[in-house]
């Protein structure tokens, strides 16, 4: 009889671990929180760095799941984690010979970032509601006409101590660089202005595309965060920002603003961590045993990790990152059960 | 506009047992007011506030000057405190907004840095023998009346209603920067929503302008005026609040700073004699009032006795509005029916102007 492998979460870390295991002969269980698969990245447009649909990613990951006949649980909480199994919120015990924690990350509330107005001004939207807007063919202010002028924002829930998101959440800058070039692309006319503080350029292809932004779309980089956002009589957004390269204030009026949100960490991390008796970093992520060799593993043996349960990273990583995680999984099985 | 959040950062006001501290600036800009206040908390709310004789100034302005040190402020303030405890209160209420950022800071301060209150303790003590007590809670007077504003629409004689055509007054609330941007949680609703003055104003019926910069300093700050090379930084941040609430065409302006009162009444006239220009949709100016002057209106306090000629700003088109009944002829007659006195009318007047100055020209 296989060995079996609870995985909680169904998103794209926890669809290509059960993939990777079920290839290596492991019978993968996903429990996952929402009554569809896929995670945050259904329902994303395009992405980072190639303008690759996201759906080309996340749809034959979901066929493969299915053709592998992978059994999975649907709208249902994982409350306890132990490596032996999972308790779930009905009080259902499933168990497992090891168990991988995939449960992702939470989008930073910019309703937290009150300065911004998200939520109170109309055409002040984050990141994710741009994407939504791009899904469905139509990207207008809400009176119905087309932006003309548009400000994104670097670092909304990242890097920032007032709201206690510290860490750098990684793809909003490159979000950034491929939304402005999209709503370019969109609207050729428009003026688009991208406020950073850094721009983190990481990845393969991230620095290019950011020149490209600049060179080929006029994108406008200006280095300052906005500090506040106002509505005007007639529904645009007035934005205050200090550009620190000039060293000035300035204040213009756009059409629209997008924030580009950051991730969090799980709020429910607190109690599963506590369940498992394994460690939360400062920020609220999971521990991991190190960054190096143990970086899909923690303090507890049977309990993995897989994608943004332990950190930010992007959707390339994530899966690079389940790969790692299935193969030490086979290999934790492997070890105990040949003993 | 959707503003659930302006009521988001509550904080513990106390229902009753104030002990009241008084503000330099407010007793002589607006003495007024300080007299309402007091009178509608003991005489309409019925709610004991102790106006204490002993108490001085916090020294705040001198702080900002750079005049007072910091060890002598917190002296200051730690014997408002014990003057407090030994009258037999633990609610602290301060009539300026200045003197609130400096509470708050003190407080603030001695407990991050527990060895300034050791400090202050033992300077109180050599230099006056009293004991510093602490209080329970701090709050401004905004906050009290806010806390209070239920029960003065219960009791209201007036709306914020216009009286001619029904509609909701409009009302550019305006706070002082030291109320909540130093410590957003020692203000209702935080530092950028606060919603102090907006609850009175909705409680009380009227409506309350959003406008671009609505965050914005009033440019009082006591550097921008107190230096007086400055001032012109001083008139430009007034000028470009008044400038973004214009065209909302509002009512009236309230504010819950002493400075903020006096100078985006004054800076109207001073900009109508500069440039001609006027923010009123009459063609006058917009008139700035007090919290108490809004509540005390609502209550049915005569205006005059709110002290509302001490504006630069006619209030009367307001008060026609509100189908407040009063006597124009009674605006310059002071206690005893002593004639105090009568301003030239300005640009920003209800009169005929006689001076302009066109210095743009």
């Amino acid at each position: 009889m296989a060995h079996r492998v609870v995985i909680v979460g169904g998103g794209a870390a926890g669809i290509q671990t059960a993939l990777e295991l079920k290839s290596r002969g492991i019978e993968p269980i996903i429990v996952e929180r929402d009554i569809e698969l896929g995670g945050k990245a259904r329902g994303w447009h395009k992405l980072f760095p190639l303008f690759t649909p996201a759906k080309d990613i996340i749809d034959p990951l979901i066929a493969r799941l299915r053709e592998e006949r992978i059994r999975c649980f649907y709208g249902q909480e994982v409350t306890e984690i132990a490596s032996d199994g999972v308790v779930l919120r009905s009080g259902e015990r499933i168990p497992g010979d090891a168990v991988v924690v995939a449960t992702g990350f939470t989008l930073f509330d910019a309703h937290r970032k009150q300065e911004y107005g998200y939520g109170l001004y109309d055409n002040v939207i984050t990141s994710v509601d741009l994407e939504r807007m791009m899904n469905s063919g139509r990207v207008v202010l809400t009176d119905g006409s087309e932006p003309r002028r548009i400000a994104f924002l670097h670092c909304v829930g990242s890097r920032d101590e007032k709201v206690d998101q510290k860490h750098c959440s990684k793809v909003c800058c490159i979000t950034g660089v491929k939304q402005a070039i999209e709503i370019k692309q969109m609207f050729p006319d428009a003026d688009v202005f991208n406020f950073y503080m850094d721009i983190r350029m990481y990845g393969p292809g991230y620095e290019e595309l950011y020149r490209s932004a600049q060179q080929d779309y006029n994108i406008h980089f200006i280095r300052g965060r906005i500090s506040e956002a106002a509505e005007t009589i007639n529904k645009r957004i007035q934005i205050k920002a200090e550009d620190t390269l000039t060293g000035r204030p300035l204040r213009m009026t756009v059409d629209m603003l997008v924030l580009l949100v950051g991730m969090s960490a799980n709020y429910e991390n607190k109690n599963l961590a506590q369940s498992a008796g394994i460690p939360l970093a400062p920020n609220g992520y999971f521990r991991t045993q190190d960054s190096f060799l143990g970086s899909v593993t923690c303090e507890r043996e049977g309990i993995f990790f897989a994608g943004a349960a332990t950190a930010p990273k992007s959707l390339a990583d994530t899966l690079a990152e389940a790969s790692l995680t299935a193969s030490a999984v086979c290999n934790y099985i492997k070890v105990k059960y040949t003993k | 506009m959707k503003r659930t959040s302006w009521q988001e950062y509550q904080k513990d006001i106390a229902a009753d047992k104030y002990y009241y501290a008084r503000s330099c600036i407010r007793q002589n800009f607006f003495p007024g007011s300080e007299k309402a206040f007091l009178d509608i908390l003991s005489k309409d709310l019925g709610v004991d506030i102790f106006d204490d004789p002993l108490h001085t100034s916090c020294t705040g302005i001198g702080y900002h000057s750079d005049v007072v040190p910091l060890e002598t402020i917190m002296t200051v303030v730690a014997r408002q405190f014990a003057l407090m405890a030994e009258a037999g209160y633990e609610n602290f209420v301060s009539s300026c907004i200045t003197s609130f950022g400096i509470y708050n800071e003190i407080l603030n301060t001695w407990e991050e840095f527990p060895e300034t209150e050791e400090r202050t303790r033992k300077y109180l003590k050599e230099a006056t023998g009293r004991e510093l007590v602490k209080p329970r809670t701090i709050a401004h007077t905004s906050d009290i009346m806010f806390y209070h504003r239920h029960e003065i629409a219960r009791r209201a004689k007036h709306r914020l209603i216009n009286a001619l055509t029904g509609e909701p007054l409009r009302v550019v609330e305006h706070i002082g920067c030291h109320y909540a941007k130093i410590f957003p949680k020692s203000g209702i609703g935080g530092s950028e929503f606060p919603y102090v003055l907006a609850g009175m104003i909705e409680s009380w019926g009227g409506n309350v302008v959003d406008y671009p910069e609505r965050r914005h300093c009033c440019g009082f700050g006591f550097r921008n005026y107190l230096v007086q090379a400055n001032r012109g930084s001083s008139i430009a941040n007034s000028h470009k609040k008044l400038e973004s609430m214009s065209p909302y065409k509002p009512d009236f302006i309230v504010a819950n700073c002493p400075g903020c009162t006096m100078f985006l009444d004054k800076w109207q006239y001073a900009i109508a004699e500069m440039d001609g220009t006027t923010y009123g949709a009459d063609g006058k100016g917009i008139p700035v009032l007090t919290y108490e002057e809004m509540a005390g209106l609502v209550l049915g306090y005569d205006p005059w006795e709110l002290g509302m000629q001490f504006h630069q700003v006619d209030v009367e088109p307001l008060l026609n509005k509100m189908g407040i009944e009063y006597e124009p002829e009674a605006k310059y007659l002071g206690k005893g029916g002593k004639y105090i006195g009568r301003p030239a009318p300005a640009a920003v007047n209800c009169e005929e102007a006689r001076h302009i100055y066109e210095i743009r020209r």
